[in-house]
């Protein structure tokens, strides 16, 4: 466990760092907008109602205190109330969360389900028919804008074939185009890395004695190699799921799936900051986070990691 | 391969460059009667409908020819942004070491911490689209790898004897960088900025997808996707026109990219 301290440590402070800045930005940007009082009030109301609202949301204060006093509450889950929804803005995010864990979670498991038998397959039958064709529609896969993916799959599997709603949250059909469409840039990048991941372990010493020592093929894929390619699969598999939660703002926009990634753009129509805000914030952390955890898995896996 | 690649992207250069000339129609103008029309060749005028008009009777092809521009105007824009802001923290960090290092090695390795597109959405929102903000936040979402590549060589350069010799004989530092540095990573920027074109094209037309970007009428790519999403069943082509444009702009260009970096900087395949 040597030198496992000050890797966490220089982790969790490249977080840390990461949600100040996410916070300051955002801070930044509240700012800029200019003044949101006259959208909390009625267009008619009075000038000493603007100012009284004004000071109550301590706007008349010096900017470096009104900072202070932001990440303070950033810090207690405060991000104002909602002017849409007319209830914390924190609330309502939290309520829109499980829709896109939802979403997230199934998008991730198809994609990984899918992409690592191709990935291995492809490394072990390298240049075949097989190969060429699932690593030409891998490439495909991490180019194509994924909301394009999504209105092609609505196009052909919905509105010509039939087969499954174009969106909303019922039952488990209403799941499979969007976890399609938001696992696709992974199910790609997957496939390619685990291909790469697997040849890398292919072309080492121990498994050329491992065929002269007279294994079957058979073992010595599932055996030697699939091990030792582990590592670096499980790391690069870890991170897609974090690059997930960038991509479920138009797979949720495109399939008017209810999480918070619809929600954010919808707040903008509604020009609801707090909101907007919030979620920003939020996927921030939930980012952040997953990594984070990754980081510690793989640093907790391949002590190699922990040096560089 | 590659040629087709680079004649793909040629025609889009020009197409682009010469919209108002190759376009039959023209693409803001609105005809009630001729609404969702389907794409047929034939026409009355002789000026056909070759892929059909949208919910609001304007030409599919000729908006599908104008939002050529946009694309290649904000990717080519947002690549210029990103490569001078990270060109210049990049040499910064190099020349300079200590703090100024630590602190934008630090803004980097934050920013690539979390998805870009959700503080894009973020700074919209409040801003307003526009196409000056637009450039800027894409430009701005892509500058860290120029930085890191400006920044490791110089980390290599600044040691050297000869760049000793250059600052005792009394050569600046802007003399080193042009004739030291930039000829040593002049193919990496390349490859990356061929890479980040391709990613700039494809972030102007999600934002656009979501209404963030491009604002009506003029014509865009992902706009028009957006557009047409509603007539999916009735009038495909209005999405799907744009759509495959898109895709397969997105496509070529990365290919080229890789195809670039194998060519002219075998280092960098292992990012």
């Amino acid at each position: 466990m040597r030198g496992l301290l000050p890797f966490l440590g220089s982790r969790l402070l490249r977080a840390a760092v990461a949600l100040w800045l996410v916070s300051t930005v955002v801070f930044v940007v509240m700012r800029l907008s200019g003044d949101p009082v006259p959208l909390l009030l009625p267009p008619d109301a009075p000038r000493s109602e603007i100012f009284r609202v004004r000071a109550e949301l301590g706007l008349d204060r010096p900017l470096p205190v009104q900072y202070v006093v932001f990440l303070g509450n950033v810090l207690r889950g405060d991000f104002g109330r909602s002017i849409h929804f007319r209830q914390p803005a924190f609330r309502v995010v939290l309520g829109y969360l499980p829709a896109t864990f939802e979403l997230g979670l199934t998008a991730f498991v198809l994609a990984s389900l899918v992409a690592l038998p191709i990935g291995v397959v492809s490394a072990v039958r390298r240049n075949s028919p097989v190969d060429q064709v699932t690593m030409g529609l891998a490439l495909v896969g991490q180019s194509a804008p994924t909301f394009f993916i999504g209105i092609l799959l609505i196009l052909v599997v919905s509105l010509k074939l039939g087969l499954l709603p174009t969106s909303g949250r019922e039952d488990w059909r209403n799941l499979v185009l969007p976890a399609l469409t938001l696992g696709a840039f992974a199910m790609a990048s997957i496939a390619r890395l685990t291909r790469s991941a697997v040849l890398e372990v292919l072309r080492a010493d121990y498994i050329r004695t491992a065929r002269a020592k007279g294994l079957s093929e058979a073992l010595v894929v599932t055996k030697h190699t699939l091990k030792n390619a582990a590592v670096p699969i499980v790391t690069i598999t870890g991170l897609q799921f974090g690059t997930l939660l960038g991509g479920a703002v138009v797979t949720e926009t495109v399939f008017a799936w209810p999480g918070i990634g619809r929600l954010a753009i919808q707040s903008i129509y509604n020009r609801d900051y707090p909101v907007v805000q919030c979620t920003v914030f939020l996927s921030a952390v939930l980012f952040i986070v997953i990594n984070f955890c990754i980081d510690l898995v793989y640093g907790l896996l391949d002590p190699r990691v922990r040096s560089s | 391969m590659a040629l087709g690649g680079g004649v793909f992207v040629l025609l889009v250069v020009i197409t682009a460059m010469a919209a108002p000339v190759i376009a039959p129609h023209d693409p803001v103008r609105q005809s009630l009667r001729a609404r969702l029309a389907a794409p047929t060749l034939s026409a009355a005028d002789g000026k056909a409908h070759v892929l059909g008009t949208d919910h609001l009777g304007r030409d599919v092809l000729s908006r599908m020819i104008h939002g050529a521009r946009v694309s290649l105007l904000v990717g080519f824009a947002a690549v210029v942004v990103g490569g001078i802001v990270g060109a210049t923290l990049g040499l910064l960090a190099g020349f300079r070491g200590g703090w100024t290092d630590t602190m934008i090695m630090t803004l980097a390795d934050a920013q690539l911490a979390f998805p870009f597109i959700l503080l894009a959405i973020g700074i919209i929102a409040v801003l307003g689209p526009s196409f000056p903000t637009l450039i800027v936040v894409i430009g701005l979402s892509g500058w860290v790898t120029y930085a890191r590549v400006l920044r490791s060589q110089v980390l290599v350069l600044r040691s050297r004897e000869f760049v000793d010799a250059i600052h005792a004989l009394g050569g600046s530092v802007a003399r080193v960088i042009a004739r030291h540095i930039l000829p040593n990573v002049l193919s990496s920027l390349v490859v990356i900025a061929t890479l980040e074109l391709a990613r700039a094209i494809v972030l102007e037309a999600t934002l656009s997808f979501l209404g963030l970007g491009v604002q009506p009428p003029t014509p865009s790519w992902g706009g028009m996707v957006h557009e047409g999403r509603e007539y999916l069943d009735s009038a495909w082509w209005i999405s799907t026109a744009p759509g495959i444009v898109l895709m397969l702009t997105s496509i070529v260009v990365s290919r080229t990219g890789d195809w670039l970096r194998d060519l002219l900087d075998p280092t960098l395949r292992g990012e």
